[in-house]
């Protein structure tokens, strides 16, 4: 594979690739239930002094 | 209760990996590639191994921390070339362990300077740069005129720069104490030998004194060959395009 | 055991650094040997002071290791102070030239590494060691682990810094920068490095909370970078193993983009990834609220290490550096963009709903100005690495300044947020010996940086529109020497702006000081009027 044809595969399905990563990510994130145990690990800092 | 806190370790662990997996990619993909590029560095003619007096002269370049404010790198632009010369090639520092492209231009770009001025004008400037240029803000530099350059162990920098992949041959390192000393003595019997060994070299009492072997005359050594040694006229810029 | 180990270890350090100092040719290198020599009897010396003959085993104080966080901040609020100063002396010399003084230990050249190193290093590296131990200790519930190897990596960072500084004053430097110090120093850096992973890691690894919180994340990944970029730049040939000059392993254009690779994320890992761990754990506590939201630092966390590794080649742009190397570095740079100001913003939006603490807490107001030189600097970065923005700002103060913008405001002013933060809980008082001073601090610190900045942004414009500009005749119009003569005033600005933050951390140097002695000024409280002269 040259350097024109590899250009060309990271232009775009590894663009792609890259973005569904995200989503994918963020999705899980922000998944249904999971807001109590982000805002739980938020509240670290003041378990102890 | 152990089980659990097996997975609370590996979980570290796996962060650990991850982060390092995710910082690992982007300089593999942008460095690695350019060991094995062909077209990375251009193919020119002329460029060659420093010549010891002229390492030595860059190693003064670097401990006084030149680089700070001159940059050795003339990008592609009509004032940039007007001011300095020919753009700069990759080609031309190839053997630059490390490179000195430099940052920031507190003072012009050093790339080309080699032959722009005379030895005795680099011998004043380094001295008392405001001597000869009244709006300068560089230090003067009077000792290196007074310290005589270190060269007992010159031939161990050539090796080094061999085992970096730098094309020094057994006769250069053989015979690098007496290039050393040839260079700054236009009457010394190995003048000959020495630019047989590296082509287009300068030899030349570079401080004006011709008692010592100085710091002086191997810094103006390394300035006076800076950009000299590519052949623009043989240089096909189209088909070094990249 | 343990004594005996310690002390059989510094007998062969020292006895080492001796035979080293006694064979090499190198006068510079037997100084570093000699400064090796001295702080192994040093060591020895102070753990003699400590000897317990009976070799009891010693009651551990307190549920954390907190005196090694305690050394930290000293040792931060000194260098920072040597840092400061040694900017505002090159600043200075770039004004006035004869200061320089025109001796080989007093040039620019080599005071510029002195002042990038410890700044960011000594002051930066420091403030980075004592937060992380002092933050993953509370989010971890665990004690350092592996006994009194912290302290190991807090000396043998200072040992650096010394070997650092005074070879850049002795002409030692292998001229990458931010990378500067030689081969030997690099080896020493590393080991302390690999002590300082091993003990975060393992007080990870000891945590009573199942969950690691997200500013350990941050750390994490700014000790394993750095360790990466450490390691791969500094590579290098030494010309003799009892001398102080190497090789560079690259050469040319591949040295250019590995050092620059190391360079920008020097910046991203040390000057931000890190010092964003301590956002998250000290913004949250001065404010007394949690994350704006802790599902958005997950995604700047991951966004930003991603991204931030492929930014170097814009240090690059229109140099002998392939053009595919500098597109991708301009693409990921302007990408940058948005996760740098998802942190901003999660890190300003904490304080929404409780604003008004920003008129009674200067403390909190020096980390809200923080954050936005942050967002500031991530702004302006992106835009820089733009390639048609770069060549006119490449070369010129355009750069220092922004530079600057970061150090001074974002990296600075979080860091004495939570040195202000940190000194009365540390040595156990009811709080600063005054929050006046901060506030004095914090205008000092505030109108230093905006003078920086703004001369050394008409400065760097100028610079640049006068390199390229034509007279009518289609000549350059300017020479060099000409443009540097147009710097003068700005450098001057620049050099009192430079002075400004130096007096504001001198009031803090005090401010603390007065702290750890446990006074306490009577001062009406901030927020408050003064009280006026009662009438009749």
């Amino acid at each position: 594979m040259d350097y024109h044809q590899f250009r060309h595969f990271a232009d775009s399905w590894g663009l792609v690739y890259l973005l569904v990563v995200f989503l994918a990510a963020v999705a899980f994130l922000f998944r249904p239930g999971a807001k109590s145990g982000y805002d739980r690990a938020a509240r670290i800092p003041f378990d102890e002094e | 209760m152990k089980f659990s806190h097996a997975i609370i370790e590996k979980n570290a662990t796996l962060l650990l990996v991850l982060s390092f997996i995710a910082v690992s990619i982007g300089g593999i993909v942008e460095i690695a590639p350019l060991f094995y590029l062909q077209n990375t560095i251009e193919k020119v003619e002329g460029v060659r191994p420093y010549t010891p007096l002229e390492l030595a002269g860059r190693g003064i370049y670097i401990r006084e921390g030149c680089y700070t404010c001159h940059s050795q790198m003339i990008r592609p632009f009509r004032d940039e070339v007007e001011r300095y010369g020919h753009y700069s090639l990759a080609a031309e520092s190839m053997y630059d362990h490390p490179f000195q492209w430099g940052s920031k231009r507190t003072g012009p770009d050093l790339a080309r300077v080699g032959g722009k001025y005379s030895d005795e004008w680099h011998v004043q400037h380094l001295t008392a740069p405001r001597s000869v240029v009244p709006e300068s803000v560089m230090p003067g530099y009077p000792f290196l005129a007074q310290t005589p350059v270190r060269s007992d162990d010159i031939a161990d920098h050539l090796r080094a720069n061999i085992r970096v992949g730098v094309p020094y041959t057994d006769a250069m390192v053989a015979s690098a104490l007496a290039d050393m000393k040839a260079q700054a003595n236009p009457d010394d019997k190995n003048a000959d030998a020495l630019l047989a060994r590296y082509p287009g070299a300068v030899i030349r009492d570079f401080d004006g004194d011709p008692g010592q072997l100085s710091e002086m005359d191997a810094v103006v050594a390394y300035l006076q060959m800076l950009g000299t040694l590519v052949d623009f006229n043989a240089y096909n810029d189209e088909a070094n395009r990249r | 055991m343990g004594a005996a180990f310690f002390y059989v270890i510094m007998g062969l350090a020292a006895t080492f650094a001796v035979i080293v100092a006694s064979l090499t040719h190198d006068p510079n290198f037997a100084i570093h040997a000699w400064i090796v020599v001295l702080a192994a009897l040093v060591a020895i010396v102070a753990g003699l002071n400590t000897f317990d003959p009976e070799g009891k085993p010693k009651p551990v104080k307190g549920k954390y290791l907190d005196g090694v966080v305690q050394a930290g901040v000293i040792a931060t609020m000194f260098w920072g102070l040597a840092g400061f100063l040694v900017g505002v002396v090159i600043a200075l010399q770039l004004t006035f030239p004869a200061l320089n003084l025109d001796t080989a230990y007093t040039n620019f050249g080599r005071l510029r590494p002195l002042h990038t190193s410890a700044v960011v290093f000594a002051f930066g590296g420091n403030a980075l060691i004592a937060t992380s131990f002092y933050v993953v200790q509370r989010t971890t519930g665990a004690r350092l682990a592996l006994g009194n190897t912290a302290w190991f990596v807090f000396w043998g960072y200072q040992l650096f810094i010394v070997l650092a500084a005074t070879g850049y004053l002795l002409g030692i430097t292998q001229s990458k920068e931010y990378a500067e110090p030689e081969w030997y120093v690099d080896l020493w850096l590393t080991v302390v490095w690999v002590a300082y992973l091993a003990v975060f890691l393992g007080t990870l690894f000891r945590r009573k909370e199942p969950h690691i919180y997200v500013a350990n994340w941050f750390y994490l990944s700014f000790i394993v970078t750095i360790a990466m970029l450490h390691v791969v730049n500094n590579l290098s040939m030494p010309v003799s193993l009892l001398g102080a000059k190497s090789y560079s392993l690259f050469s040319g254009v591949q040295d250019a983009l590995t050092q620059w690779w190391y360079g920008h994320n020097a910046v991203g890992f040390f000057l931000t990834a890190g010092f964003l761990g301590m956002m998250y754990y000290f913004v949250p506590k001065q404010a007394g609220r949690p994350i704006y939201s802790y599902r958005l630092s997950i995604i700047h966390f991951w966004a930003l290490i991603f991204l931030y590794i492929w930014a170097g080649p814009h240090h690059l742009h229109y140099t002998a550096l392939p053009d595919w190397a500098q597109t991708l570095g301009m693409v990921f740079s302007i990408m940058l963009w948005m996760p740098s100001w998802g942190g901003m913003i999660n890190g300003l939006m904490t304080l929404s709903g409780a604003w008004d603490k920003l008129r009674t807490d200067p403390v909190l107001r020096m980390m809200v100005m923080a954050i936005a030189f942050y967002g500031m600097s991530t702004f302006e970065g992106p835009m820089m690495s733009i390639k048609s923005v770069n060549s006119l700002s490449h070369y010129t103060d355009w750069t220092i300044g922004h530079v600057h913008s970061g150090a001074l405001g974002w990296v600075g002013m979080i860091s004495f947020g939570a040195v202000y933060f940190l000194a009365p809980k540390l040595w156990d008082r009811q709080g600063l010996y005054s929050a006046r001073l901060v506030n004095w601090h914090f205008w000092l610190a505030t109108i230093g940086i905006v003078l920086y900045a703004a001369s050394m942004w008409v400065s760097g414009i100028m610079q640049g529109l006068m390199w390229r500009a034509y007279d009518s005749l289609g000549f350059l119009q300017y020479s060099f020497a000409e443009t540097v003569a147009a710097m003068h005033p700005f450098y001057l600005i620049r050099a009192c702006g430079g002075g400004l933050y130096l007096l504001g951390a001198l009031v803090m140097a005090y401010n603390i000081a007065r702290t750890i002695m446990g006074h306490q000024r009577r001062e009406v409280p901030m927020g408050f009027a003064a009280p006026a002269v009662q009438g009749a």
